[in-house]
């Protein structure tokens, strides 16, 4: 590897759990001069303003809030010697794997480091994306913002909310605007279904009389510098509102939980290819991008539903970092996952088998909902190489499946993902 | 009868609890299911979490949780305790904050370090 | 006291009256109604600097279009306002509308514009591979521009007010009274009073309310809403060219263009309707969608980050009303300003001063005027001139807005200088907060933080936008206000 005395092993940009599980993985591995960057005054991402619980199932056997998953690898960081900037903006990243960066104390700074990890997570989806026709008053945030005005800021956004879209976010925001004395009126969602886990219904809205409304979207904002109220209406099947369905909310605000989208203004700077499925980076199995020895990882490769995969990520890009710096990347075949049957996407998209473990786990989505049992069927060319059975599927829940070298070592270079229905085998 | 999700799994089960046949449990898949579906509806607790004011940091508010679950019933109630409070920085995840919450065994704690 | 000159009105027209007239040893005043400068239909403008080919030559239109257009050059240059110069193409789909972009070649020839061509289809796709291929040929006018049309109103009043003129905003014109011999009182609707010699009515929407004050009806405006898509900056490339469709009774129709900050606009259309309509709808939407893609079939509009619409202040008469008003000497109106009145501000503001000079305004110019601006935009910096700035101011370090890499030090720099921003949308249109991918989502808790500690406001006070438009309605856990303003 080139570089100065300067140059860090690793930098990772975004000290949430992606990029402080990535960090750590390559500390354990390794490597020693390794950097975090970090926009805000502290560090663990959107997680220090997820102040409910429900994280860490998976990864800790425990049920913890968002600030204290966090803080517990924060605390791994702190037993390091782990630098990380906060307050820190990443303004550019090169091919060349030099970092630009600018805080108040240090200037602006250019920065080498021998790998990057992209951990920037990702940003929600605004008004102006989903076009809502209206006037454009006060009191409309999309659920993220009002989350971290309540939660760090200690500020209600307003006293009677509308929620649009049913996801986890919108849902959490339901619950604790209520526990704060606001009135949720409704929660409105444009599919037939919610995006959001059961048990955030059952929590969130159930619990305190909070109706959703499926297949509902809302067709207009009123008011004229506040939000004076919002109608919804119903819609048919192919999405369009059915005229004398129109109910009127009497609203102060409206929250908007319409989908997040990865944050790739960096990724994009630095050449590296992505995937429109995702809207992440196209990343292999150790979470390598297309440019060599820069890593991607966490919500920026695409969204995650739990926090616990999210880490898992985070070690495969770090432990990635740590063997790039260490050895190299290996030549050999290149395995592409095709999405087949009801597959929107993959993560990897693509593996290699030389360079990969004993196996690999492929994180997909399913685009529809499947409440019957049904398979997972992988194919290279029409052989089937792994079948797996599923209970049940949705787009809401990130699927996880574990492929072997031996599986993916012998194929045509081509191995699809694919769902076929129930019957019993 | 209640007719309720159950939420031990992402499987949600349509349960059916019959409070005049001793909370016997119908539709179920599993043991877990059936607990939840009787304790769901004979006496429903929940975790809470939510923020108090801190003074002497640069920071305005710090996340709380209940370190047990509370009755349902007692949400807005404990809720209450944490208004008109400020609590000094510095504060440790794990602290007490308010104990015995409406009379209960369950405490709320910082989950966080404030400094 | 007496001001000279009371200037009804900050936006566009108003600001640059201001501008020319604090050139001179006379007392100014602007007066704006809202809380914020330019913040009804200039902030809504397209933003086209057209090259003039579009007024009936020999009107006073046409005159004042392409003066307009050409002393935008050195304006923006002076006042450091954002503009690009790519130039307009007028599509013809079919062989009548080749014959209406003769027209309209014709007339621009006879208004004095310059380097003018007609295209053919070839070079139409040439130059602009994204056309639709039903395009026949193109009027393809150079000389055109396009600008960011609110800072333009703000360079004008900020130059102004750094040249002693003064403005009161939050004032709004309720009664006007005449006095004997000469000079006016103007009353706002909470009892105010400024004193002027002579008046200039750049109210807008509102210059025929204004108008009536003091002189017989004597026009009406007409509002006319226009809706728009701005599409994110990675579209920004779509076309390099302002492009029109040929311009019908209802105006000049649905364009789509880059943007001098770098997205792509499309729009508007134009539905009469009230003056405080600025409602987008899904059927204005879906016609502006509809007539873009007849230009540009390859549009994306789910590339939109933002949708929304203005009011133009169009009249009842075939151009620009600028005179002195019936039975009011020294009131002049400049009134109705419709397309091309972007365009043509700095040039009304001349005519205007050479009415008010005919009133009896005498003229003598300041010794020492100030007619530059600069402003510190962080992210159009080089490398080195970032190091440097940062080293020496070091809120420049801090990046708030990440969609549009804006700084701390700038968002100061607005709150520090002559017309502050007062609202999160002020600040929006001063910096650029706000205005990208991400559409405030994660600036906007920041910039409300340094609104609130800088102007040592409440958070009960703090705005979206206008009067009225307050953000936050509490604070959690029944908490007492505590005004920590520097935490």
């Amino acid at each position: 590897m080139n570089g100065t005395a300067n140059t860090y092993d690793l930098i990772v940009i975004g000290a949430g759990p992606a990029g402080l599980a990535a960090a750590v993985e390559a500390w354990n591995r390794g490597l020693k001069k390794i950097l975090i960057v970090e926009r805000a005054k502290e560090a663990g991402g959107i997680l220090m303003q997820c102040i409910h619980n429900g994280f860490g199932l998976h990864y800790f056997k425990e049920e913890l809030t968002g600030p204290e998953y966090a803080e517990r690898f924060i605390t791994m960081v702190d037993k390091t010697g782990i630098e990380i900037k906060l307050d820190t903006m990443v303004l550019d990243i090169t091919s060349r794997k030099q970092v630009h960066m600018v805080n108040t104390k240090d200037g602006y700074q250019i920065l080498e480091a021998k790998t990057i990890v992209l951990a920037m997570g990702c940003r929600e989806r605004t008004r102006g994306a989903i076009g809502i026709p209206g006037t454009r008053p006060a009191g409309i945030y999309t659920a993220g913002t009002a989350q971290r005005l309540l939660n760090i800021e200690g500020y209600m956004p307003g006293t009677r909310i509308l929620i649009l879209g049913s996801g986890d976010i919108g849902l959490i925001m339901a619950r604790r605007l209520t526990l704060e004395g606001a009135k949720v009126l409704a929660c409105v969602e444009l599919l037939p279904f919610s995006g959001g886990l059961t048990r955030n219904i059952v929590q969130c809205l159930n619990d305190f009389d909070i109706p959703l409304y499926l297949s509902h979207t809302i067709t207009e904002i009123k008011g004229d510098k506040r939000v004076t109220g919002a109608v919804v209406m119903q819609l048919d099947g192919s999405r369009k509102p059915v005229p004398g369905t129109e109910m009127e909310f009497d609203c102060d605000t409206i929250l908007l939980s319409v989908g997040l989208i990865p944050e790739n203004e960096l990724t994009k700077k630095a050449d590296i290819r992505m995937d429109p499925r995702t809207k992440g980076a196209i990343v292999y199995e150790n979470r390598e991008t297309s440019v060599p020895g820069i890593f991607a990882c966490g919500n920026a490769v695409h969204v995650h539903d739990l926090v616990d995969f999210v880490t898992e990520e985070g070690q495969l890009a770090g432990a990635g970092a740590a063997a790039y710096v260490q050895a190299g990347t290996k030549d050999g075949q290149t395995v592409e996952l095709i999405n087949g049957n009801d597959v929107g996407y993959t993560v990897p998209q693509h593996v290699r088998p030389e360079q990969m473990g004993d196996s690999t786990g492929i994180y997909f989505r399913v685009k529809s909902v499947h409440k019957e049992p049904c398979f997972i069927s992988i194919k290279s060319g029409t052989a089937e190489i792994a079948r797996l059975k599923r209970d049940h599927m949705a787009p809401g829940e990130m699927e996880r499946i574990s492929l072997t070298r031996d599986q993916l070592q012998n194929t045509t270079g081509k191995v699809s993902v694919s769902i076929e229905e129930g019957g019993t085998k | 009868m209640k007719n309720l999700i159950c939420i031990v799994c992402p499987k949600g089960c349509h349960l059916s609890v019959d409070e005049n046949n001793d909370f016997a449990v119908t539709g179920n898949s599993c043991k877990r299911g059936e607990t939840y579906g009787k304790m769901e509806v004979k006496d429903p607790h929940r975790i809470v979490t939510s923020t108090v004011a801190v003074s002497g940091s640069s920071y305005v508010r710090c996340p709380v949780k209940t370190d047990r679950t509370i009755p349902k019933g007692l949400m807005f109630e404990a809720m209450r305790t944490l208004d008109r409070i400020t609590i000094p920085a510095p504060i440790k995840p794990g602290q007490i904050i308010v104990s015995r919450i409406c009379n209960t065994d369950a405490n709320f704690v910082a989950t966080r370090d404030i400094t | 006291m007496q001001y000279d000159v009371a200037v009804i009105g900050c936006g566009v027209v108003g600001a640059a009256v201001a501008y020319t007239l604090s050139k001179y040893k006379i007392s100014v005043i602007v007066l704006e109604a809202e809380n914020d400068v330019a913040d009804i239909s200039t902030k809504a403008n397209t933003g086209i600097l057209h090259a003039g080919y579009d007024p009936e030559p020999g009107s006073q239109m046409a005159k004042l279009n392409v003066d307009g257009v050409r002393m935008a050059r050195e304006l923006c240059e002076k006042l450091d306002v954002p503009v690009i110069w790519p130039g307009t193409f007028v599509v013809a789909f079919s062989d009548a509308e080749m014959q209406t972009v003769k027209e309209l070649y014709d007339r621009g020839v006879a208004n004095g514009i310059k380097d003018m061509e007609i295209l053919d289809a070839r070079r139409v796709h040439g130059m602009e591979p994204n056309l639709s291929p039903e395009i026949k040929s193109a009027l393809f006018a150079p000389t055109s521009g396009v600008i960011y049309p609110w800072e333009y109103a703000l360079a004008f009043i900020e130059t102004a007010i750094r040249n002693d003129a003064d403005l009161r905003r939050n004032f709004r014109v309720a009664d006007i009274i005449k006095q004997e011999p000469s000079g006016y009182v103007l009353k706002s609707v909470s009892g105010e009073l400024v004193r002027a010699k002579y008046v200039v009515n750049a109210a807008g929407l509102y210059s025929d309310f204004i108008h009536n004050l003091v002189s017989p009806p004597a026009f009406k405006i007409l509002p006319a809403r226009g809706e728009y898509f701005l599409l994110d900056t990675t579209e920004g490339n779509l076309v390099k060219h302002v492009i029109f469709q040929c311009p019908t009774d209802k105006g000049k129709g649905i364009l789509v263009s880059p943007t001098a900050r770098g997205n792509l606009i499309v729009g508007p259309n134009a539905v009469p309707g009230e003056k405080d309509d600025v409602k987008v709808t899904r059927s204005g939407l879906d016609y502006v969608e509809e007539y873009a893609k007849k230009s540009v079939p390859s549009l994306d509009l789910r590339t939109s980050i933002r949708n929304f619409a203005g009011v133009r202040a169009n009249n009842d008469k075939n151009d620009f009303i600028i005179s002195e008003a019936e039975n009011a000497k020294g009131f002049i109106d400049l009134a109705g300003i419709k397309s091309p009145g972007l365009t043509s501000a700095p040039a009304i503001a001349l005519e205007c001063l050479d009415l008010l000079t005919k009133c009896g305004l005498p003229l003598e110019e300041k010794k020492s005027y100030v007619d530059t601006r600069k402003r510190i935009r962080f992210s159009e910096l080089s490398v080195a001139e970032k190091q440097e700035l940062v080293r020496k101011s070091p809120l420049y370090g801090r990046v708030i807005c990440r969609c549009e890499t804006i700084t701390e030090g700038e968002i100061i720099d607005a709150l520090r200088g002559p017309v502050p921003p007062v609202s999160v949308d002020g600040v929006k249109r001063r910096c650029g907060t706000g205005m990208g991918r991400c559409q405030g989502g994660f600036c906007g808790p920041r910039v409300m933080e340094i609104l609130i500690n800088e102007r040592h406001i409440s958070y009960k006070d703090l705005l979206k936008d206008k009067t009225g438009s307050f953000m936050l309605t509490g604070i959690t856990k029944k908490q007492e206000e505590t005004y920590e303003w520097n935490r």
